[in-house]
């Protein structure tokens, strides 16, 4: 059952990875002979022999992780020996062929899933995870559905391993379906109040080392000594919108099918050297009415972002709800970041009232 | 039989509207709608596989209820106030509103979805991308939170593409119904 369907997410990742592909996408099912993840995390490349990580597989850790309720993550990549990353579109990079990213999910000590993504042939990626056992020596391909309440993390609340289609809601439609491995993840500027920011361990990949190993095509040297970061001067303000950036961007993005939203929380690296470009962030949703209605406000009263009112701030209504309806993001977390909460309620108690629209 | 005499007046109704042909069950729906025309291939498929029960809301005609074609998959009307859900036990675990537009149950109450093109409440901004993500993933917009019961998205993911492709085509050439449907109303228990 897992081989004939697992075909179709690396088709759909590719189907919308190009944005503009639209009608010719589904032709794709009849080619032949998609890759397939392999059955256990061992033989994917990630450890050598001797059980330890493979000597081609290098760590990375994005400044503004993901919040997955908690979870201690670590992150590796392997890069094809003398590829370079095509960084032309310097907010969507394009891998080449081969490229295996992994991310491991552990609570406490215990290990519970490894993530694998793999650019199996240039236009098609691989989603796949694997679930650790109970000895923690293997861990073997989850079912493409996932595993609902795989694992407890705290009293009544348990870790769901997300099926493939969940990875594909947060991977499958943004500008690049990597998520972490960018410019303002691995710049060398990195962010002192990111929520649940993780130390560097030696030797991790960053924005400067790419440069430094001629990695990138083109070379972009001007990262090396001006490093991308969040165009805000507040310490408050770039921490906030960088963390929606990661946590939320890759939903929220001008170039994905929500871009129908108008709501806009990725950052833009392209316009980083341009003198006074506001956060996609302060411009989509200070002031903004959105669609969405807080619980118990009238439409008019209801704002995205109300400058000054964190009460009337359906953003944040919605970052600190786990109620189905209105929870973000809408999958991979069953408990709200209360870090991140405090951070966004004391960015939108910043802002001036002044600039509320009504 | 009596779906015959719902479809006699429905089509006496609307003799004008091509929209009729929805409903009628005189003529044979085009089986044979490939897709060489994706719109009639949709719009075949929309009719069996009955999303008019759903995103129609039903009124009261002379013959009984019947689904108010005028408002043709325009999803629950806003103007119809759905509040407490009623209250349910035993063998009685949901219930529908007499619009067969809202649902209560264990996930709370759902309202059908305007599947018109208008743009501001309907799918006029979604992508034949959009539709089969939510489709095939459950999820609402195709990213979002899942999508409640009961609609029945979990056999309809077992549709080839080009058939989903077809049913979004013809629902973005039905006409436009300006319908804001409410949000969903979470059960109590959710925290
Ligand atoms: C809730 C959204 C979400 C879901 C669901 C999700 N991811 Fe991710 N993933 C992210 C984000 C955001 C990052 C980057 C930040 C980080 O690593 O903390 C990431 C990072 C990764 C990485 C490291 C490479 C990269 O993109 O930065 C891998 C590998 C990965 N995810 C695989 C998967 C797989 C496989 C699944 C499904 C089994 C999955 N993810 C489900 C959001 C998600
Ligand atoms: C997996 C994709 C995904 C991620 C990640 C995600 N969202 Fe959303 N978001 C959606 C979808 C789909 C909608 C539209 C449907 C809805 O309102 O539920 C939405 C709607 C919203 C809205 C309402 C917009 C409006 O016009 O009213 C807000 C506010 C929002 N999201 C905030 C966030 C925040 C904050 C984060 C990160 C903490 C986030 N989202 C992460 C998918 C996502
Ligand atoms: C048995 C009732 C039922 C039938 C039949 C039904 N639906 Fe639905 N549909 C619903 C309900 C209820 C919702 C709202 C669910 C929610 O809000 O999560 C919905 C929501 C939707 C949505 C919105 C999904 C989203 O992103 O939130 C689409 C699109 C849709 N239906 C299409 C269809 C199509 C096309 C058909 C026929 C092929 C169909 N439905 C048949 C009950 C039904």
């Amino acid at each position: 059952m897992l081989p004939a369907r697992a075909r179709r997410p690396a088709l759909a990742a590719l189907a919308f990875a190009a944005a503009a592909a639209a009608a010719g996408a589904s032709s794709l099912a009849t080619e032949p002979a998609e890759p397939r993840a392999p059955q256990r995390l061992s033989e994917t490349g990630l450890y050598g022999p001797d059980g330890r990580l493979a000597a081609t597989v290098e760590r990375f850790v994005p400044q503004y992780p993901l919040w997955t309720d908690g979870a201690r993550k670590s992150r590796f990549v392997q890069l094809p020996p003398g590829a370079r990353i095509d960084v032309s579109d310097v907010d969507a990079w394009r891998f080449p062929t081969g490229t295996k990213v992994w991310k491991e999910f552990a609570w406490g000590e215990r290990k519970v899933e490894t993530r694998f993504i793999w650019k199996a042939t240039d236009d098609g990626w691989v989603f796949a995870t694997y679930v650790w056992n109970d000895a923690q020596t293997e861990a073997v391909l989850a079912p493409e559905a996932g595993l609902r309440n795989a694992h407890e993390i705290a009293p009544g609340k348990r870790h769901s391993i997300p099926a493939v289609d969940d990875c594909l809601a947060c991977h499958g439609l943004a500008p690049s379906p990597v998520l972490g491995f960018s410019a303002l993840q691995l710049s060398d500027d990195r962010d002192p109040l990111a929520p649940h920011a993780e130390p560097l361990p030696p030797g991790a990949l960053t924005l400067r080392a790419l440069v430094a190993q001629d990695r990138l095509r083109p070379r972009r040297p001007e990262w090396a000594t001006t490093p991308p970061r969040i165009r805000e001067r507040d310490p408050v303000a770039r921490a906030a919108l960088g963390y929606l950036s990661a946590n939320c961007g890759g939903c929220h993005n001008d170039r994905g099918p929500l871009a129908r939203l108008g709501l806009v929380l990725l950052h833009d690296v392209a316009r980083d050297g341009e003198r006074d470009a506001p956060e996609p962030a302060r411009a989509t949703a200070v002031g903004a009415a959105g669609r969405y209605v807080m619980p118990g406000l009238a439409p008019d009263d209801s704002r995205l972002v109300a400058p000054g009112d964190p009460g009337r701030s359906a953003l944040l209504h919605r970052l600190g709800s786990r109620r189905p309806s209105s929870q973000m993001p809408p999958l991979g977390s069953v408990v709200a970041d209360a870090e991140a909460v405090a951070l966004v309620r004391a960015w939108i108690a910043s802002l001036p009232v002044a600039h509320a629209s009504r | 039989m009596s779906s015959r005499r719902t479809s006699a007046f429905v089509t006496a109704a609307l003799a004008a509207s091509a929209i009729a042909a929805h409903v009628t069950t005189a003529a044979p729906p085009e089986a044979s709608a490939t897709a060489a025309d994706p719109v009639a291939r949709g719009r075949y498929l929309v009719k069996v596989m009955v999303c008019n029960d759903c995103h129609t809301p039903w009124h009261m005609g002379p013959n009984g209820p019947e689904p108010d074609m005028s408002r043709e998959l325009s999803g629950h009307p806003e103007g119809v106030a759905v509040t407490a859900p009623p209250a349910l036990g035993g063998a009685w675990q949901w219930a529908g509103a007499g619009t067969n537009t809202a649902f209560a149950g264990p996930w709370g109450v759902s309202f059908t979805a305007n599947l018109t093109p208008d743009p501001e409440t309907g799918l006029g901004r979604w992508t034949p991308e959009t539709f089969v993500a939510a489709i095939r993933s459950g999820r609402h917009e195709g990213q979002g939170r899942p999508i409640l019961p009961p609609m029945p998205w979990p056999m309809y993911r077992n549709a080839s593409d080009e058939d989903l492709r077809a049913i979004f085509a013809y629902l973005q050439s039905i006409p436009k119904v300006r319908n804001r449907v409410p949000q969903p109303i979470d059960p109590p228990a959710a925290n």
